[in-house]
Formats: C-alpha cells, sequence, structure tokens
C-alpha cells in the first residue's frame, strides 16, 4: 500500500553548490544558463532603476536608524545589506501580488507606495499597523517569527478556490525555518498547490544564533521535502534574485503550486538597534560580507557597461535625501494616538462592558483635573 | 549579602542551580554566547558548556517540546521564553503536556520543567512584547506559575522553581530586570506562601511582581491621607494564598487587587472569588480590581492608559472607603477608623 505519490526528488533545487548568481561581486555579469532567459529585460534603464531603488532603501534605513539613536524611535530593525534580495524580489511582482512579511522587510514596503509615516509609526510605537493592508496589498508586518507563512498559504489556498490570478508571498528569515508555523505553511500550501513564493532571506543570523543552530543542510534543501521545488540565490545580486522571481512567478501563475527561495545574503548590521552583534560575531565575518556589498556590486556593473555613474549617483541622492527628509518631517508631524484609542476596534461591534470601561476611564481622567473650587 | 539587580540575581540563581545539581540544564534561544536578551544567562555557556546551557532552534513548541523529553530522561530543563508574547507556539505543549504528564501517568512520569518567562508592560517596546499571559496558566491544572518582585524573591523563587518536581511557569518582571536590592543567597522559599509587605489596617492591597512596587507607593501617599493599606505580594499566582490573603481581609475587611493583566477572567478574579468563599461577612465593600482594560495589551503611545498606575489604586481605594472617587457623582467624605 504505497501513500506518497512520488520520492523525494533533489533535482527540485538549483543552487545548493553554489548560490545561483548572475553578477559577481566586482560586478561583472556571468552566463547563466537558468538565470539568463529571465533577464532579457534588463538593460540600462532597468539596472538604473534597480540602483536607485537600492539607494533609497538604504538611506531609509540610515534614517531610521539615527531617528532611534535620537529618541524618536522605540526601535528599528535595520535592513542594510539585504537590499538586493527584497528590491531584486518585489520589483517583478504584480501590485495584485500579496505581501505577507516579517519586520525587516522595509524595502518591500516602500517599493509597494507605504508613506514614510506609515512606516515609522509602528516602530515610534503609535499604532500597531502603520497601513492598509488591502491598499498596499501588503499585511502589515509580523513579529512573531513564522505566523505570517501560513498567512500566505491560505491566501494562496483561496486564490487557486476562486481561480484568481495572483500570488502571495511569504518572506521570512532562516530563524523561522525552525518554526512549526513555517513548516505546516509548506504542507498546506503543497497539499493544495497553492500559488504561494516562500521567499527566505538567509541573512545568516536569527539575532545571536548562526544559521547553523537552525539547520545542518542548506535552507533551500529543505522544502523539497515537502514537494515545493527551490531556487538559492546569490541575494546580494539584484539580477539573480530577479531571474530566480521571475522563475517562480511564473510557475506559480501557471498553476504548478509552491515555490521557495533562499536569498543568502548576510545582516549588515544589529539585529535591531537594541542588539550588539559584537557578542556574538567577529569582525573579519563583516568585513567579508562588506566585500559582497549589493550596492557596491550593481553600482561596479553599472560602470562596468559604461552607464554614466556620475549622474545616476547623483540621482539617487538626490531621490534618497528627498525620502530622508520626509521620514524626518514624518516624526516631527506624527501625532500621538488619542488616549481613548486604546478601547477602540477590540471587536467589530460596541461591546456594553468596554464601554462601561471607557466610561470609566473618562471618568477617572476628568477627576484628576484640578478641581475648581 | 550583595546587592544585586534583578537580571543578577536570576543569574545567580541559575548558576547555583546549575552547580548543585548536574541534571539542571537550560535551554532558549539565545541563551548562550548573547547571553540571552536581558543577559540573564550571561557566561553560562562560557562556564557550564553547550550541553548544559542551549542555544535552541527557533521554536517555542520544540524549546518546551524537547524539554518533556530531557525530562522524561531524568534531566531539570529550565527553559527560557525570549519575551511573553513568544510562548503561545509552546502553549499546546505546556497545558497538553506538561501540565498533564504527572495526572496522566498516575504519578509515574515527573516533569520538573522550569518554564522562565519575562512579561509586563511599561517598557515602550513594540507588540507581543508587553504581555501578562499568567492567567491562561493559572487556569491549567497541573502547573504551578509563580513571579517575583525584587531581586531576592526572584533569585530565592527562581532556585525552589528549579527544585519543584512539578513545572513551574516562571514570570520575571521584566519591567523591573534592572532594578537593584540585598540578595541573601542562604535564604530559601517556597512556591506558594504570600508575603505581608506592609502592614495596615483600612484595607488590604493584593498584588503581585511589577506592581508590587506600585503598590508600596500607593500605600505611601495613602498614609498622607491617613489611610492604613495592608499590601500584599502574592509571589504565587497558582496556587494563590488563600490564607494569607483572607486573615488580612477579616482585619481590614476592605479587598483591592491590582495586576497589569486585562480584569476579565483574571488573577484578580480568582482571588476576590476567594475571600468571598473564604470571608464574606467580613467584608465592608465591595472588592475592587484595578487592572488593565479588556483590550489587547496596546501600542506604546497607550500603554499609560491601558496600565494601572497609582491613582488609579488610590481611586479604588477610595471607592473601597466610600470616600468621594471618580465614579461617585456627590462628595460624600466618611470617615475613616483607625
Ligand atoms: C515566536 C517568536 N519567538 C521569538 C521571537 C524573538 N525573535 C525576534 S526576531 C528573532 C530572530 C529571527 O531570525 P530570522 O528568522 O532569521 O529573521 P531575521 O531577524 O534575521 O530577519 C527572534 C528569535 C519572536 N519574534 N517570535
Ligand atoms: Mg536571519
Amino acid at each position: 500500500m504505497s501513500t506518497t505519490m512520488s520520492p523525494p526528488d533533489p533535482s527540485l533545487v538549483e543552487g545548493l553548490d553554489e548560490p545561483l548568481q548572475a553578477l559577481d561581486p566586482d560586478g561583472v555579469r556571468h552566463e547563466h544558463e537558468l538565470l539568463d532567459p529571465h533577464l532579457t529585460d534588463v538593460d540600462e534603464t532597468v539596472l538604473t532603476d534597480l540602483f536607485i531603488d537600492m539607494s533609497i532603501v538604504r538611506r531609509i534605513d540610515e534614517e531610521a536608524v539615527a531617528l532611534q539613536r535620537q529618541g524618536e524611535l522605540g526601535l528599528w530593525p535595520p535592513l542594510l545589506g539585504q537590499e538586493a534580495a527584497q528590491i531584486g524580489m518585489v520589483r517583478v511582482l504584480d501590485d495584485q501580488d500579496f505581501l505577507f512579511t516579517s519586520y525587516r522587510e522595509h524595502a518591500l514596503a516602500w517599493c509597494r507606495g507605504v508613506r514614510a509615516e506609515e512606516m515609522l509609526s509602528v516602530w515610534r510605537g503609535t499604532t500597531y499597523s502603520g497601513w492598509d493592508p488591502f491598499e498596499r496589498h501588503m499585511a502589515t508586518p509580523q513579529i512573531i517569527i513564522g505566523a505570517q507563512t501560513l498567512h500566505a498559504a491560505g491566501y494562496a489556498m483561496a486564490t487557486r478556490f476562486a481561480g484568481g490570478g495572483e500570488i502571495a508571498v511569504a518572506c521570512f528569515g532562516d530563524g523561522a525555518m525552525s518554526q512549526g508555523d513555517t513548516n505546516e505553511a509548506m504542507v498546506f500550501a503543497a497539499a493544495f498547490g497553492a500559488p504561494v513564493l516562500f521567499f527566505c532571506q538567509n541573512n545568516q543570523y536569527a539575532i545571536s544564533e548562526p544559521v547553523s543552530v537552525q539547520t545542518p543542510v542548506p535552507i533551500a534543501l529543505r522544502p523539497t521535502g515537502f514537494g515545493i521545488p527551490a531556487l538559492r540565490v546569490d541575494g546580494n545580486d539584484v539580477l539573480a534574485v530577479r531571474a530566480a522571481t521571475k522563475i517562480a512567478a511564473a510557475h506559480l501563475r501557471a498553476g504548478k503550486g509552491p515555490m521557495f527561495i533562499e536569498a543568502v545574503t548576510y545582516r549588515m548590521g544589529p539585529h535591531t538597534t537594541s542588539d550588539d552583534p559584537k557578542r556574538y560575531r567577529d569582525e573579519a565575518e563583516v568585513e567579508h560580507w562588506a566585500g559582497r556589498c549589493p550596492l557596491v556590486r550593481l553600482g561596479k556593473h553599472l560602470e562596468g557597461i559604461g552607464a554614466p555613474m556620475d549622474s545616476i549617483r547623483a540621482e539617487a541622492k538626490i531621490r534618497a535625501d528627498e525620502v530622508a527628509r520626509s521620514l524626518r518631517a514624518a516624526i516631527t508631524t506624527m501625532a500621538p494616538p488619542p488616549p481613548q484609542a486604546l478601547f477602540d476596534h477590540v471587536y467589530t461591534t460596541e461591546d456594553a462592558g468596554l464601554q462601561a470601561q471607557r466610561r470609566q476611564w473618562e471618568q477617572f481622567e476628568a477627576s484628576l483635573e484640578p478641581e475648581a473650587s | 549579602m550583595s546587592t544585586m539587580t534583578m537580571t543578577a540575581a536570576l543569574n545567580a540563581a541559575l548558576r547555583d542551580e546549575l552547580s548543585a545539581d548536574e541534571s539542571v540544564v537550560l535551554i532558549g534561544e539565545d541563551i548562550g554566547t548573547l547571553g540571552g536578551v536581558f543577559r540573564v544567562t550571561d557566561a553560562l555557556q562560557a562556564d557550564f558548556g553547550p550541553q548544559r546551557v542551549i542555544d535552541a532552534p527557533l521554536a517555542e513548541a520544540g524549546i518546551i517540546g524537547t524539554a518533556v523529553g530531557m525530562a522524561y530522561r531524568g534531566l531539570r530543563p529550565v527553559c527560557e521564553i525570549q519575551f511573553d508574547g513568544f510562548v503561545y507556539p509552546g502553549f499546546d505543549q505546556l497545558v497538553a503536556q506538561v501540565a498533564k504528564l504527572h495526572y496522566r501517568t498516575r504519578g509515574r512520569v515527573r516533569m520538573p520543567l522550569t518554564v522562565r518567562i519575562p512579561y509586563g508592560g511599561g517598557i515602550g517596546a513594540v507588540e507581543h512584547h508587553s504581555e501578562s499571559p499568567e492567567a491562561y496558566f493559572a487556569h491549567t491544572a497541573g502547573l504551578r506559575v509563580v513571579t517575583a518582585a525584587s531581586p531576592q524573591e526572584a533569585y530565592q523563587t527562581l532556585r525552589a522553581a528549579i527544585a519543584s518536581d512539578d513545572p513551574v511557569i516562571f514570570f520575571e518582571p521584566k519591567g523591573k530586570y534592572w532594578t537593584k536590592g540585598e540578595v541573601d543567597r542562604a535564604a530559601t522559599a517556597d512556591l506558594t506562601t504570600a508575603a505581608t509587605v506592609l502592614k495596615g489596617t483600612d484595607a488590604t492591597l493584593v498584588a503581585y511582581g511589577p506592581m508590587v512596587a506600585t503598590a508600596l507607593d500607593a500605600a505611601i501617599a495613602a498614609s498622607d491621607e491617613g489611610i492604613s493599606l495592608e499590601v500584599i505580594d502574592l509571589r504565587s499566582i497558582s496556587p494563590i494564598d488563600r490564607h494569607t490573603v483572607a486573615s488580612s481581609v477579616r482585619r481590614t475587611g476592605r479587598l483591592i487587587v491590582t495586576h497589569e493583566a486585562a480584569g476579565t477572567a483574571s488573577v484578580a478574579s480568582e482571588v476576590i472569588t476567594g475571600v468571598i468563599e473564604d470571608c464574606f461577612e467580613h467584608l465592608e465593600a465591595a472588592p475592587e480590581r484595578v487592572t488593565g482594560y479588556d483590550t489587547p495589551y496596546p501600542p506604546a503611545a497607550l500603554e499609560e492608559v491601558f496600565l494601572p498606575d497609582l491613582d488609579r489604586i488610590l481611586d479604588a481605594v477610595d471607592r473601597t472607603l466610600g470616600r468621594r472617587n471618580s465614579r461617585s457623582h456627590a462628595p460624600t467624605e466618611v470617615e475613616v477608623s483607625a
């Protein structure tokens, strides 16, 4: 009696030995059989746009870190080093594709048109949800590790049932690979042939724990055990990520079920602004990865193909400065929520018990006013 | 005796237990090289090795579930959950397995686990980092649930929790991690008795964990107005030391219970019910709950609205004493008898 349909298939994964790469760390483009057919649209304009995108999100990140240091934000999880992974992926999706991300995907939010104050408000502590998920086709960032992967799977299942053409994307880290939720999401997506892209940014760390704590095998090998094909790409190579995402999106849209991308990258900054990475990793490692900076790599490539880098850099700087200014301005105009907002939206309809508590709170506040005698 | 922060006291308790009992192992996320996000396990992995201080893969069900297996094999695991809001993936293992194994096996299998959970708010954190989920666990038969209000309590209660053959959920008031106090490492404690931290005559104020300091502040403020509050630090949330609470209420006739967690189906509900059952005839006023409201823990900008504070406690004290308070429309001044 056989209950499974096919044995595990090692050919389900590409890039196990070496992550798939189109641009080497010096920005030199190499031919790649698998990736090249999906990069035929890449010209100087596309590359320039990617460079400007990556420059802007890096600047958003720097500005947010500075704002946190100045006490304007409670916390910030930097994306430094992961610009290519995020931009390379999100820029080839359709606007209707729904994103379920963790807390570090600021680049995705920016590409979805999330405004400065929307992006910062959660980290300033004025709200739990900075934007309307339906307007941006992006759920607000998830803090519970792995939880959003199931949401993406369910969204994609519902899409499949409805015969819709959009895909769902689950973004998560190497640490999330250990959570039951993430593994269950792969089970469900595979079982129902759901059009979900599992996009794992392996930035080598879950806070202080190196990826080896989570898995002895490459992350990209794991989904294949669920029957989900996987691509392991150089996450600091924006073109490799772009091509891989195109391959995956085409697979999903053709109704072939879920796919998995492991973007091998590095978290150049601390886990969050509260973290001190010097306690658990050495400078040499950070130096090594600094030499693989995704932005430098793309800049070198643009130079190599004779693009006018001076003007591209100048343009990137103007745009990034503008965004940074808007972030700073957003902070100074961001009003704290009215205290009564505590009681809002617990249920979809008014709740008598909560209304009573709210009235009591109002009476209590009024009683604190200095008495007019 | 030495002066230390609560994190240092917890670290000392873990160190002393690791030294005293070879079966004690620590497991949790980032507890090794990093020493935990709050540094409670600082340097322990270096001193006791990676098999006794274990950096776990990022999975709370895994941490609790493998601790169950380790306990079967004779170990005494101390699990760290990084923040209150991250315990829920491990909730199934805690309530369906850890809590029930001794009962299920008719006493054959013991689960001497300790689960350390930093809890409570007021630290301006992002979502899931400020919750007080103790009532979920207190509702579960088979689990002991304790907390601490000072470095001394933290030290002795954690040691008692680890030594206990029952599973213990140990809630650490993270907002008090950096407060300092004298710690006597020779002192011992049980896991069931409350402490009367201030004697008083007019009303009994019950608190635990992070709210004990606020309760004491409230007692000082009340004494300026001639009101004498008795403050009880519950220490054990399950079981509740009903004897200590009822004995106090028999003398004061009035009861106020405060905690950060929301009031509905809460520890306060249970303390008050206990008093009604044990000494209803001694109550001279309706008991008061001063707790978080029945909302999710809010974003940082709203946490001061949510959290009970000194003024809200004093307002409730006024109510139990029939003095003018926020809910009295006409001021009625009632004399407090000494
Ligand atoms: C369920 C749960 N457990 C623990 C945490 C605490 N925590 C926050 S981020 C993090 C590490 C996540 O690592 P990874 O998945 O690799 O994502 P990265 O931060 O590297 O982007 C941990 C343990 C959490 N947020 N949720
Ligand atoms: Mg990571």
